[in-house]
């Protein structure tokens, strides 16, 4: 039997730093409203599960930087990070 | 003159530019469906409509700027050919990297969805010709995501080479924060490329460009276009 390797990447994208983002602010307002006053900062961002078959973790991470760089982040206003699991 | 008007799913503007081009001001003009692989060379214009191209899912324009008529977008603009990216189109052209900068989030939270007042920056470009120097018009905008943002770098070398054309200002044309509708860098509403033959706004001209209605302010732009291809000046 061929057990084919499948990867997971864990991707995280937000806001670059200087970049304004609306979202983070209103809920940091609500949280602010809520009581918690120690919460300084709150990023929003987007994050996606990204199953690979049948590569090695060598394989997929340059796989998985360019789909971030081509489609999942812009990174005019974006920056992007991931992990690498493999799935049993 | 043939005009193209590209349709992707979830245009919803390209009627209305169509329209425009072929009942007001008589071009001929074509639908180009996404999915085609056809040679834009025949045409002299290309519009990117607004709308929400691909859900915006993703981001807006993020999906769009893969289809296949986007290669060919490119290629056309790339030989010098007209490009006109309205909303939509803005954000597709930024996204496909023919403009510079991206589109957010408006600073508001919310859609906008009115009139509102735009100063022309640069009469000097094929798209601004039949403005008057500083002229304020008045444009309808509709978006969510239409906050332009540029990294100070980006902004200091949009401004040297006079690409913005217009911004978000008062009536009497006044550039404040306080007429800034949605967050914008340098209240800008529009941007030319370097080569001067791509430019991408968020403000709808094509809604006020019909006779039928009585602000015709949009026709300045669309005549702009059509004078600049006619007398044969290059972008």
């Amino acid at each position: 039997m061929i057990i084919r390797p499948e990867m997971l990447a864990k991707i995280h994208i937000t806001f670059k730093n200087g970049v304004l983002d609306p979202q983070g602010k209103a809920v940091h307002h609500a949280l602010k409203d809520l009581g918690y006053n120690e919460v300084s900062e709150i990023q929003m961002g987007k994050y996606l599960e990204v199953r690979l078959e049948g590569v090695s973790r060598q394989e997929a991470e340059p796989r998985v930087k360019e789909m971030c760089e081509k489609l999942f982040a812009n990174t005019v206003i974006e920056s992007y990070r991931f992990t690498l699991d493999s799935v049993e | 003159m043939n005009c193209g008007v590209v349709v992707f799913p979830g245009s919803n503007c390209d009627h209305d530019c169509f329209h425009i081009l072929k009942h007001v001001f008589k071009l001929h003009t074509e639908w180009i469906w996404h999915k085609g692989d056809m040679d834009l060379s025949r045409f002299d214009l290309v519009v990117l409509p607004g709308g929400y191209s691909y859900g915006d899912y993703l981001r807006p324009g993020a999906i769009a700027q893969f289809s296949t008529v986007m290669k060919e977008v490119v290629r056309f603009a790339e030989s010098g050919g007209r490009v006109l990216g309205i909303c939509n189109g803005f954000q597709v052209l930024v996204e496909a990297k023919l403009l510079p900068g991206a589109l957010i989030q408006n600073n508001t939270q919310k859609f906008i969805c009115k009139t509102v007042p735009v100063r022309v920056e640069n009469t000097s470009t094929s798209f601004t010709g039949e403005c008057a120097d500083e002229s304020v018009l008045n444009i309808p905008i509709a978006h969510h995501q239409g906050s332009y943002f540029i990294d100070p770098d980006g902004l200091s070398q949009l401004e040297e080479n006079r690409q913005v054309l217009f911004r978000y200002c008062g009536p009497a044309g006044e550039v404040t924060d306080e007429f800034n509708p949605n967050g914008s860098v340098g209240n800008i509403a529009g941007i030319i490329n370097k080569g001067g033959n791509v430019m991408g706004l968020m403000p709808h001209p094509e809604r006020c460009a019909d006779p039928a209605w009585s602000n015709l302010d949009g026709q300045l732009i669309f005549k702009s276009i059509i004078n600049s291809l006619q007398s044969g000046v290059s972008a």
